[in-house]
């Protein structure tokens, strides 16, 4: 199937209340209300979400590849920022 | 006739109509202006086929002669085929595809919310789950009628060329005869005259904020309540039918 000239929408899921809307993939579009119902029809069809987003691609904003050791890896050698010593209550979910 | 008898009919009009519309959509499979519409589309056509097995399951369990869901579905000719004129017309190019399906989206709409309080607990209950789905069915058609109709002129156009040759067919849909009022009587039918003024009073709302004029009523076609129909069913029954009918019984 060719391209359509429609815009790029990113499209984020979430799966329960109370956990973060998760990028699951984009969906050609003309406008917001159509990309919606395009995300809801293509990546909702088996119960995955109770909310969606849907954001212009344009409109994110992204780090480069060459970004990575400056960005990332300085964290690297920092465990000390991990919070690994603490306990986490039983019981809690999506943590 | 009796009450038994007309409840089938009723059933077979709404699951045949659920059937057609449904097998309709289902021909856009892989051939959709887009992939999205495309799975769009089919999403909505298995709604109306899950629809319509649950219908003429429930049909066949009211005849009580023994035929199941398949045997209505596949081995009906369409003489016996109850759905509306509306729901068989081909597919056309998108725009037909989408006027045909937002008047009958807007139909099912208003019939169905009445069927919800049905005093037949099987049809209510069908109905409580199928409007949830014609719903979202209804806001998607909307929304392609306000973009194709306040759309380019090209788009324009066709939606308008769409409207006019398929509006005949609309007063087939709130046709009523004995089944209905012996039904209606019974708390179990819906009065069509209520769902066609819900019916053009959103019909209208929407063809004039998508840009678009109501058609002008020269000729109106009815008959899907006599099983007579336009040329284009057997065509499709006989797409639809052929493996059925020529392997009986077959398993895959």
């Amino acid at each position: 199937m060719s391209d359509t000239q429609w815009p790029l929408w990113e499209v984020f899921v979430q799966g329960n209340p109370g956990i973060p809307h998760k990028h699951v993939g984009s969906v050609h579009a003309p406008d917001a209300e159509m990309a919606m119902q395009n995300a809801r029809d293509v990546y909702t069809r088996r119960s995955e979400g109770i909310s969606i987003w849907v954001v212009p691609a344009a409109a994110i904003s992204a780090s480069s590849p060459e970004d990575q050791g400056a960005f990332f890896e300085p964290a690297n050698d920092k465990p000390y920022r991990h919070p690994t010593f603490y306990k986490i209550p039983e019981g809690v979910k999506y943590l | 006739m009796n009450l038994q008898e007309a409840k089938f009919e009723y059933l077979l009009r709404l699951g045949d109509s659920s059937l057609i519309i449904g097998h309709r959509l289902s021909e856009w499979c892989g051939h959709g202006p887009i992939l999205e519409e495309d799975i769009a589309l089919i999403n909505i056509a298995l709604d109306f086929v899950g629809n319509a097995s649950a219908l003429l399951t429930y049909a066949a369990q009211v005849e009580g002669k023994g035929r199941t869901e398949d045997d209505l579905a596949y081995l009906r000719s369409e003489r016996e085929y109850r759905n509306l004129l509306l729901t068989e017309q081909p597919n056309g190019d998108y725009a037909v595809t989408i006027a045909r399906q937002f008047l009958y989206d807007v139909y099912t709409f208003f019939l169905y919310e009445e069927l919800k309080t049905s005093k037949d607990e099987t049809i209510a209950a069908i109905a409580v789950k199928s409007h949830k789905e014609i719903t979202y069915h209804l806001r998607h058609t909307t929304e392609w009628m306000y973009r194709l109709g306040d759309g380019t002129e090209e788009s324009h156009k066709r939606m308008q060329t769409a409207l006019n040759d398929l509006w005949m067919y609309t007063p087939d849909l709130f046709d009523m005869n004995e089944v209905d009022a012996i039904l209606i009587n019974e708390g179990i039918a819906v009065d069509l005259n209520k769902v066609k003024e819900a019916w053009e009073k959103r019909v209208r709302e929407v063809i004039s904020e998508a840009k678009l004029e109501i058609p002008a009523a020269n000729i109106k076609q009815k008959g899907s309540r006599e099983g007579r129909h336009s040329e284009h069913l057997g065509f499709l029954l006989a797409e639809m039918q052929y493996i059925p009918r020529s392997y009986p019984n077959a398993n895959w």
